[in-house]
């Protein structure tokens, strides 16, 4: 029973861990949580669905067009609200609101085009699990999982191993420092928002595999920002850690206990770190200087 | 007066006193709270269950749903509001959330998601138009007032706030205590005119509704507040066959203003009743020295 659950939080986890990369990303970067990013996640997987149902493309082809399509979407987003407010070196808190703005505007709108309906996704794989011992691994748990496994090494290596990742690390690190090292801010901020836009729409159709696609998916954020806070904001690795702590720590709670009680644990855990652990599991607690 | 127009002078006032604490939060201190609505439901449940299941009087009951929604807010800011906006702004939404999953899965006690019916109602507004007023008024002075302008300076620069002895987590609880006070209070009034609490009423649409009517009203301005709470409950109203299209447009607003005109509608226009400043200078020489000078 614990390992079977163990097995379902780790496929749980890999989603979670897929839409908090992206969501952390962008915090590394410009500072700021970015609450429209559950919002390009659904988008995202209804890219998907409409290109399974509607246009019959074969499945990597729908996740390439879910990823693309959030990517746009997410680097639209950046153009028309953000990057105002970043050349006039607007407060924290306005970047906040016109996030909150979008993630409104958005959602409601996908609720008025896409109806308010659950869309399930068409069965791809077969449903008959793998069985080792007394645990079943779903095939969907398993592709899943080895999707995100694959999709965050890509990243890793896209953020430690290319240019353009150095040029993201070193803005991360001081902004200002590194454009005058000169880094183009704005295509690295441009690239951040297509990789977290991309990301985010492999882990909303991800997501909607498993369970379903409806407009008001993107409250999901709130996991990957748990998630993130868990690992340590800001932190990659951090984010992926706390993922699938998140994700085993729903299953088990689901599992055990009640499953109408498992995201007021997961709100739990999150409290507990920022009590014990403000910096997260791998950040680092840093002073704020003026 | 029709019921109709009552119906909309209660909504106002509910709103405005809701909106005149996210103002005082989010406007002046700077700190965005994504979950009005769950404070508004601790007052809602506290006045309702109390007025229904034991017979308190409602103007007692309301003060309770009040203090209820003041005092749920220490434990939340405690460990939040130390750390960046951004964690206060999640644990806010999560606790919106949080009170939202109670209230429905708590059927033997809170009615789960059907809610309570029968809640004693209030009819007449004009009580509800004047505690609204009055809200006005306390926070209108409130923010001139040294505690105020503290609050305006940890929105400003917190650190050099810091530098400046201003205990900056004291006046950030003092503000998000005032917040859960006024949120509680709004709450419990929604309550007792809608004669029926649901915990659909306290979602996510309801936090974002009230933060937008801070943002169009003018984030640093009371009286943007008051003419926000006016205008964006009566407009509703009148567009109802667009009824749809409402969030969709407030979330273009809300983009739209913070891209080309940050400060809202007002900006930092206040409204200056010559009466009143006299009044709150005489309280000031009677009561504060300190307090004296006021704008």
């Amino acid at each position: 029973m614990a390992f079977q659950q163990l097995v379902n939080g780790l496929s749980l986890g890999a989603v979670y861990a897929m839409i908090a990369v992206g969501y952390s990303l962008v915090y590394s970067v410009l500072n700021f949580s970015n609450f429209a990013h559950g919002e390009i996640l659904m988008l995202g997987a209804y890219a998907g669905w409409y290109a399974l149902t509607l246009l019959k493309v074969p499945f990597g082809l729908s996740i390439a067009f879910a990823m693309i399509g959030a990517g746009v979407v997410a680097v639209l987003v950046e153009k028309i609200g953000y990057r105002p407010l970043r050349l006039r070196n607007a407060p924290t808190l306005y970047f906040m609101i016109a996030a909150m703005g979008f993630s409104v505007f958005l959602q409601n709108f996908s609720i008025i085009a896409f109806s308010p309906t659950f869309r399930t996704f068409p069965q791809i794989f077969s449903l008959d699990p793998y069985v080792i011992g007394d645990v079943t691994i779903g095939r969907l748990d398993l592709v899943i999982f080895l999707i995100s496994i694959f999709a965050l090494s890509l990243l890793t290596w896209v953020i430690y191993g290319t240019k353009i990742g150095t040029a993201i690390r070193a803005t991360a690190y001081n902004g200002v420092v590194a454009s005058l090292m000169g880094i183009n801010p704005d295509l690295v901020v441009t690239i951040v928002f297509l990789l977290a836009g991309a990301t985010a729409g492999l882990g909303g159709v991800l997501f909607s595999m498993k369970f379903t696609a409806y407009p008001w998916m993107g409250v999901l954020m709130i996991k990957a920002f748990i998630a993130a806070v868990v690992g340590g904001l800001g932190s990659l690795p951090g984010a992926v850690l706390g993922a699938f702590l998140l994700g085993i720590t729903e299953t088990f709670a689901a599992g055990y206990i009640s499953s109408s009680f498992r995201d007021l644990l997961s709100f739990a855990l999150m409290i507990v770190i920022i009590i014990l652990r403000p910096g997260g599991l791998l950040g680092k607690v840093t002073q704020e200087k003026a | 007066m029709s019921i109709y127009a009552q119906g909309i002078i209660f909504l106002i006032s509910i709103n405005l006193i809701s909106v005149l604490g996210l103002s005082l939060l989010t406007g002046f201190t700077g700190y965005f709270n994504f979950g009005q609505a769950g404070f508004m439901a601790i007052g809602a449940y506290v006045s309702g269950m109390l007025a229904k299941f034991l017979n308190v009087p409602i103007p007692i009951s309301v003060i309770c749903g009040m203090l209820a929604g003041g005092l749920i807010s220490i434990p939340i800011g405690l460990p939040t509001l130390k750390l960046k906006g951004d964690y206060f702004a999640i644990a806010t939404l999560g606790f919106s959330e949080a009170v939202r999953l109670v209230n429905e899965n708590l059927e033997g006690f809170t009615g789960g998601a059907r809610g309570i019916p029968g809640i004693p109602s209030i009819r007449n507004p004009i009580p509800v138009v004047f505690i609204a007023l009055l809200c006005y008024f306390f926070i209108r002075y409130y923010v001139v007032s040294r505690h105020g302008r503290n609050c305006i300076a940890i929105r400003e620069d917190e650190i050099a706030a810091q530098s400046i002895a201003i205990n900056t987590f004291r006046y950030k609880m003092i503000s998000f205590f005032i917040n859960g006070l006024l949120a509680g209070l709004a709450g419990a009034l929604l309550g007792h005119y809608v004669g029926f609490i649901q915990p659909s009423m306290f979602g996510i649409p309801k936090s974002t509704e009230m933060i937008i009517m801070v943002i169009f009203g003018g984030m640093h301005s009371v009286t943007g507040a008051l003419f926000s709470a006016i205008l964006l409950t009566t407009l509703p109203e009148l567009l109802r066959a667009a009824a749809v299209w409402r969030l969709v447009v407030y979330g273009g607003l809300v983009i739209l203003i913070m891209v080309l005109r940050p400060q809202g509608l007002v900006g930092s226009w206040e409204l200056q009743l010559p009466f009143l400043n006299k009044f709150w200078d005489w309280i000031n020489v009677r009561f504060n020295k300190k307090l004296r000078e006021v704008s």
